[in-house]
């Protein structure tokens, strides 16, 4: 692997760019695999990556149906922070916060990781007591965060109106290192990464069927030819549906629809994430100087990945109350992803009734942020058994109602 | 230099000046002008500079698709960023400023960027910056971020107003050009409701501008005609300045009308957004001229060849004294010869086909216009203006011919139709190898609920070329989307238009052929976000080989403007760079909205007070005239307490706590949630949604009663009383009575739409106040009217009658342990009912109480409050709830759940007191902190605390929580953690903190 630096640009700029190799290589399956992973998005891409890197296990492939990081690593509004209620989902958020602290360097390529600062907004007497409780935990769950009052809300964002007739800000949950990353580059730097390890990325490659015999994984059907493996890892979010269909059983996850927009760019006004549960929206701004606006999911379970109006309407109608200055503002575009929710709203890394196959997927709203984390437990979990970032997180734990529920403190949106 | 003619302009009147600021210079335009036309009237070529080299920018089109004129329009609480010049009709007294530069539009430093052009391909961020590690943080992404965005942020609320309409109709035609007005009139002429649809404040489009001929008649003329004839229809709708913003599913479509933009100030709505929906909609959205791609191709003075013809044409503004005009198609002949009608100089055409012979080209050289053919432009001189053209063989590599000197360049590389909304939902697009461009593919349309085509394109957004081809698309389009909607269309036929005879277009991608890197490198496929030839092909060589890769890698596309000029020249560059066919490389997805559209808008008149609308009890004003300090619950506001002169809220709370201990309270629980369930199946019903038996509920009694969710978790609770054999009217929590309701229908309508149960949420139909404490009865008595005495009336009973000369129903219940009545009356009598029992009590020294002290005394009495005690992880059994759990019934709403291993274990966090061992109060929402750290080495946790407070009647603090084990484990002291790390030790005792025996409330 070419080493990015700036001073490989200008050695390639004398040469006209043309020196550039593939960032990744384009690859054409082979008989078999140690592993394949299904999904070459952020979470599958991870996966292979910590395989490769904490465990040796290169002999990989990753599979996509379509484009690498086209899912929603490619769509969501890129915000990470950790500041969870449960035990088991602070381990995991916050392993995947501090591993995107040091992703740049790590993969050698700018995933542009900002920790420019997460507040979630508490506008209800039961909001702030939510969120205290959650500073109270976060405090002996090693996540740095903090309860902090109005005053210091409207210090580290201006343009925010803390007065409103219907809301008033009463204070917020504060995660200083929380921030957001480029999402595109966290797909692209793992799949580079992956490619120099030897592991084959191999892109409109779509399963078909999974094979087993005598209840274990031998390998799985694509577009491109029958596969054979050793392990099969699905991380293709709601789609791990139809893949378990095709292995034989069935998992406890539904996919909805969930809106993003964004505004027209425009000169830099807000340093910090901001989440407001209470009226419904999240707001950053990126580099680019776009607003980057979160809202709600649709009630009806589809795969469309577009979506209807009235959740952007209701959005931004909050983001107007909260922002006042963003009413003048553009909306450039809206579009959908389709986030796979379980019953407890927290994800699924777990073996599975077949033996070779694991699963993670279900991480509903909230799969950014968890990328790096999600993919080291997933690495651990398939090159050794069990991790203790994913045990809890196992599918056993719907059957014996060992709940992992973050609609307590999280609200709604993650 | 471009100035004002003295001749044409179709649009604007040159009767009226007026007046306006670009960057302060204070500068004159008529009416009717776009503020685009009218700097150009005053020769202000440069505009802006663009997002990434900060390259001087200059007008490029005359629409929607502009990308590079982009101004700050207005000040203060009316200062709109990013607003297109080329769209914002021109009103007196308009202010604009150029953006994205520093210090000014002239001279900006960001230029360096260019000169570093070469170090700074696609991408090249994701290559550096990375090392050290603090410095993307501090450094890098601070110098980034300044030097990207492109308008002012605004600072000031909004000034202006917003409104949302709704409509209904048969047919909804997005596009007023001529393709629009006849589709509209034959979908009107067969009775369809129809309305019909334009962004611009015009009718007609492109056709009056290119002097088509229909019916005989100059285009003018057939659109003045034609939209007489729409508006005499009554069932035809006509409505200008206003966009298609995007299509959605089931015939949904968002219209987006600047209403006031062009009259700014006046008590008009700014912008009204249209929610429609139509049976059918045609989109006759045209089509949008491709640039080409030469070196140089952004300097201010290259322009779309179209827009050229629209500022000579419409706006009597000639671009430039010396226009070459390059192009590979028939088009821009009229552009050439438009100008040459116009008294300006063409000194040439450069035309990449090697042969043309149409009647176009003839009329140029007929004109005069020296036609150069098999040519194409090596490079654009200049910097702020173009100055000349470098002509070179299309085929060759760029070695210049011979150099023109001009002041603009008018470019066409083709026509690509406005497929945006036909795609938003769903609609599929094929090839058109003749005109090089993707259009809809009509066999693969967006589909409805039957699978039926909802969307129809019509015109030069179906691909259609000449005007007459446009004309009779359009009214087949109008016809079918009429039939499709139940109508029978009239047999009218298509109008005709003057045959416009063209030769093929040549699709040119490149130009030269064979140019060089360094020519490449400045050829702009993206004007707005610099995205050059050379960007494409270096994101294909690493192997951004998706479009969509290639678009995120490259940014293009990503600009304002939304690709509307960038993304065809872009996909073929790609799929060049990679031996595939176009097609094979496919689009981007087209995402609503078309054109950006205000936040304002979208937000409507839902702001201030009227976002999401207070609800008020029948006694709100009472509390508020009263000094009540409010707490927002749900959308209610609730007294918190009711503070007197010189009382802090504590110590109001406290007071009435002990007041109402020791002599008697008043509460206003009218926000208590109050769902009527009747009909012959609504005992089977309530069995199932609560965990306790009801249906055995006596009439006349009342019955506690617990809610679970499927999965088992305690979800609202609640005073269940019989009304009648068929009837019960559920208490739910203030909180939770639109939640349950709708969950009651949920499984009403989903599960057991066979029941014959009826629900309806009452909550706003009866105020409801509690009159507690041990007086409460005298009270009551006082007022008169209706037995209350324990023998008639007993705790956990009812009975409804006359109070002091209200209607009333009276609940023996207690929320507090104190002797307790809570009184519903119709709303209408609340407040009245809530004065004479003040007048009542006051003899009793009774005062009202507000929610904290309602919840102290629950806490006192160790009753559980929902949202407090539970989180959605609790079930009953760990609040020590079992009591309230029906053993005998067979099924309710959680049991499966609650029998699953983990539930079933008592070896779970459970409901106690909490003590401090000094009195103190136990700080709130901190955890039991043990020994240890579990496999991910955080503090072994085994405990919480739920609700904690001050007792006034005890003196001391007092908290309840949920300990792992917490009932087998009475007086042990444990610590508790602060969010400090420090630790608080606290005694597990019996929740039940005052009367334990409840002697006071059955009495």
């Amino acid at each position: 692997m070419k080493r990015y630096s700036a001073f490989a640009i200008a050695k390639e700029a004398l040469n006209n760019h043309q020196g550039w190799k593939r960032a990744w290589a384009k690859a054409q399956p082979k008989r078999k695999y140690d592993v394949i992973v299904v999904g070459a998005g952020g979470h599958g891409l991870a996966t292979a990556y910590y395989l490769g890197k904490n465990f040796g296990i290169r002999n990989v492939a990753i599979l996509e149906k379509g484009w690498l990081g086209g899912g929603n690593t490619g769509r969501n509004t890129t915000i990470i922070r950790s500041n969870y209620l449960q035990d088991p989902s602070a381990a995991i958020y916050e392993k995947a916060r501090s591993l995107y602290e040091t992703m740049s360097q790590d993969l050698n390529y700018n995933v542009m990781f900002s920790p420019r600062g997460v507040m979630m907004l508490a506008q209800t007497e039961h909001e702030v007591r939510g969120y205290k409780r959650t500073a109270a935990a976060n405090a002996f769950q090693g996540v740095e965060t903090e309860f902090i009052g109005p005053a210091r809300v409207k210090e580290l964002c201006p343009i925010m109106n803390i007065e409103g007739p219907r809301y008033p800000v009463l204070g917020a949950l504060w995660q200083p290192r929380g921030g957001t990353a480029r999402h595109d580059a966290v797909a692209w730097g793992y799949a580079r990464a992956c490619s120099a390890m030897g592991m084959d990325i191999i892109q409109k490659c779509e399963v078909t069927g999974v094979r087993s015999e005598g209840g274990r994984v031998v390998g799985v059907d694509t577009t491109k030819g029958a596969i054979d493996c050793d392990k099969l890892a699905m991380v293709v979010a709601g789609h791990c549906s139809h893949l378990a269909e095709m292995a034989g059983f069935r998992l406890p996850v539904e996919s909805v629809a969930l809106q993003a927009l964004v505004s027209e760019p425009i000169k830099p006004c807000m340093d910090v994430v901001v989440m407001a549960n209470t009226v419904h929206g999240y707001m950053s701004q990126s580099d680019k100087g776009e607003m980057v606006i979160g809202g709600g999911t649709d009630a009806f379970n589809n795969y469309t990945q577009r979506g209807s109006f009235h959740h952007i309407e209701e959005t931004v109608r909050a983001l107007v109350e909260t922002f006042p200055m963003i009413s003048r503002l553009k909306m450039l575009r809206q579009w959908g992803g389709i986030v796979d929710v379980t019953g407890d709203r927290s994800p699924i890394l777990s073996k599975t009734p077949i033996e070779g196959i694991f699963v993670n997927c279900g991480w509903g709203t909230g799969g950014f942020k968890a990328i790096p984390g999600s993919g080291w437990g997933m690495a651990e979990l398939i090159a050794k058994g069990h991790s203790p970032l994913t045990d809890e997180f196992g599918l056993n734990r719907f059957t014996e109602g060992r709940f992992i529920d973050e609609s307590v403190a999280a609200g709604v949106a993650h | 230099m471009s100035t004002r003619l003295a001749t044409q302009g179709r649009l604007i009147n040159r009767d009226k000046r007026l007046e306006f600021t670009f960057n302060g210079k204070r500068l004159q335009g008529y009416e009717g002008d776009t503020l685009a036309a009218a700097l150009l009237a005053n020769d202000q070529m440069l505009v802006g500079r663009s997002f990434k080299y900060h390259r001087p920018r200059g007008i490029l089109a005359s629409g929607s698709e502009e990308p590079n004129a982009l101004v700050n329009l207005g000040e203060g609480a009316r200062l709109e960023p990013n607003q297109r010049a080329t769209t914002t009709e021109l009103f007196h007294g308009l202010t604009a400023t150029s953006q994205n530069h520093f210090p000014s539009l002239e001279f900006d430093i960001g230029e360096i960027n260019n000169s570093l052009a070469r170090f700074l391909p696609a991408g090249f961020y994701y290559k550096t910056f990375i090392h050290p590690r603090f410095a993307w943080k501090h450094v890098f992404e601070p110098f980034i971020r300044q030097s990207a965005g492109l308008g002012k942020a605004p600072k000031e609320a909004d000034a202006d107003r917003y409104e949302h309409f709704y409509a209904f109709v048969d047919v909804l035609v997005i596009g007023g050009g001529v393709a629009g007005l006849q589709a509209a009139r034959a979908a009107g002429e067969a009775g369809a409701r129809v309305l019909l649809i334009e962004q611009e404040p015009h009718w007609g489009g492109r056709a009056p501008v290119d002097g088509a001929v229909i019916e005989g008649k100059p285009a003018e003329d057939w659109v003045k005609d034609t939209l007489q004839a729409l508006e005499a229809m009554e069932n035809v709708t006509l409505r200008n300045r206003m966009m298609g913003a995007g299509v959605y599913d089931h015939g949904y479509a968002l219209g987006y009308e600047r209403v006031a933009d062009h009259i700014p100030g006046s008590d008009l709505p700014r912008h009204r957004l249209w929610r429609i929906r139509a049976k059918q909609i045609v989109t006759a959205t045209g089509a949008i001229e491709r640039p080409l791609s030469f070196a140089g191709n952004d300097i201010p003075g290259v322009m779309l060849a179209t827009a050229v013809r629209d500022y000579v044409v419409n706006y009597g503004v000639s671009p430039g004294d010396r226009t070459v005009v390059v192009t590979n198609n028939d088009d821009a002949y009229r552009t050439a010869l438009c100008l040459k009608r116009a008294g300006l100089d063409v000194p040439m055409i450069v035309d990449v086909r090697p042969l043309v012979t149409s009647p176009l080209a003839t009329e140029a050289l007929q004109a005069g216009i020296r036609v150069e053919t098999g040519k194409g432009i090596a490079k654009v001189k200049g910097r702020k203006r173009v100055t000349g053209v470098a002509l070179c063989l299309q085929a060759g590599e760029g070695s210049v011919i011979e150099e023109v000197k001009c002041d603009a360049v008018a470019m066409s590389g083709g026509f690509s139709p406005v497929v945006h909304l036909w795609s938003h939902c769903g609609g599929k697009l094929i090839w058109d190898e003749a005109n090089a461009h993707f259009r809809p593919d009509p066999a693969r349309a967006p589909t409805g609920a039957q699978g039926e085509a909802f969307v129809v394109t019509a015109g030069m957004a179906s691909g259609a070329m000449t005007t007459g081809e446009v004309l009779a698309d359009a009214d087949a389009a109008g016809k079918a989307a009429a039939r499709a909607a139940g109508f029978t269309p009239r047999r009218f036929a298509a109008p005709k238009a003057a045959e416009e005879p063209s030769e093929p277009m040549a699709p040119v991608w490149m130009m030269p052929q064979g140019a060089s890197y360094d020519l490449r490198m400045k050829m702009w496929l993206d004007f707005q976000n610099d995205v050059k030839v050379s960007d494409v092909q270096l994101a294909a060589r690493e192997g951004y080989e998706s479009v969509e890769h290639t678009k995120r890698y490259t940014t293009l596309g990503m600009a304002t403007d939304q690709g509307k000029l960038s993304n065809i020249n872009g996909l073929a560059v790609l799929a060049d760079a990679l031996g595939e066919d176009i097609p094979q490389v496919g689009t981007t997805t087209f995402r609503p909205p078309y054109t950006p559209i205000s936040m304002g808008a979208i937000a409507g008149e839902a702001r201030g007070e009227i976002f999401q609308p207070l609800r008020r009890t029948p006694i709100h004003g009472w509390h508020e005239a009263h000094g009540a300090h409010w707490e927002p619950v749900g959308h209610w506001r609730r007294p918190y307490a009711y503070p007197k002169a010189g009382e802090t809220v504590e110590e109001a709370v406290h007071r009435e706590v002990l007041n109402t201990r020791r002599r008697v309270g008043l509460l206003d629980a009218s926000t208590l949630g109050k769902i009527v369930v009747k009909g012959p199946d609504a005992g089977r019903f309530l069995d199932m949604l609560y965990t306790n038996m009801m249906s055995t509920l006596k009439v006349g009694r009342c019955r506690y009663g617990l809610m679970c969710n499927e999965n088992g978790f305690l979800s609202d609770d609640g005073v269940v009383a019989r009304i009648d054999e068929d009837t019960w009217l559920c208490h739910t929590t203030s909180g939770g009575a639109d939640r349950i309701h709708q969950w009651m229908e949920e499984w009403l309508q989903t599960e057991w739409w066979d029941w014959k149960v009826y629900v309806a949420n009452l909550t706003e139909q009866y105020a409801q106040i509690a009159v507690v404490g041990p007086d409460a009865r005298h009270v009551l008595e006082r007022l008169g009217g209706m037995d209350v005495s324990k023998e008639t009336l007993p705790f956990m009973g009812w009975q409804e009658g006359k109070l002091g000369g209200f209607d009333a129903r009276v609940f023996r219940i207690s929320f507090s342990g104190e002797l307790s009545y809570e009184i519903a009356v119709p709303a209408s009598q609340g407040l009245a009912f809530w004065e004479a029992l003040m007048e009542v009590g006051e003899a009793y020294g009774m005062q009202p109480y507000g929610t904290e002290a309602l919840h102290i005394m629950r806490a006192e009495k160790g009753f559980i409050m929902i949202g407090d005690e539970t989180d959605g992880t609790v079930i009953p059994q760990d609040l020590g709830l079992h009591w309230a759990i029906s053993k005998k019934k067979e099924d309710y709403l959680g049991k499966r759940a609650q029998a699953r291993s983990f539930m079933d274990n008592p070896d779970r966090w459970q409901l106690v007191g909490l003590e401090t061992l000094d009195g103190s109060v136990l700080p709130d929402g901190c955890y039991a902190i043990g020994e240890g750290t579990n496999a991910n080495g955080q503090a072994e946790m085994f405990g919480r605390v739920t609700s904690t407070y001050y007792s006034p009647t005890l003196g001391r603090g007092i908290a309840m929580g949920l300990v792992h084990n917490g009932p087998q484990r009475m007086g042990e002291v444990i610590r508790f953690g602060t969010p400090d790390k420090s630790f608080v030790e606290a005694r597990i005792v019996d929740p039940v903190f005052y009367d334990k025996e409840g002697e006071k409330q059955n009495v």
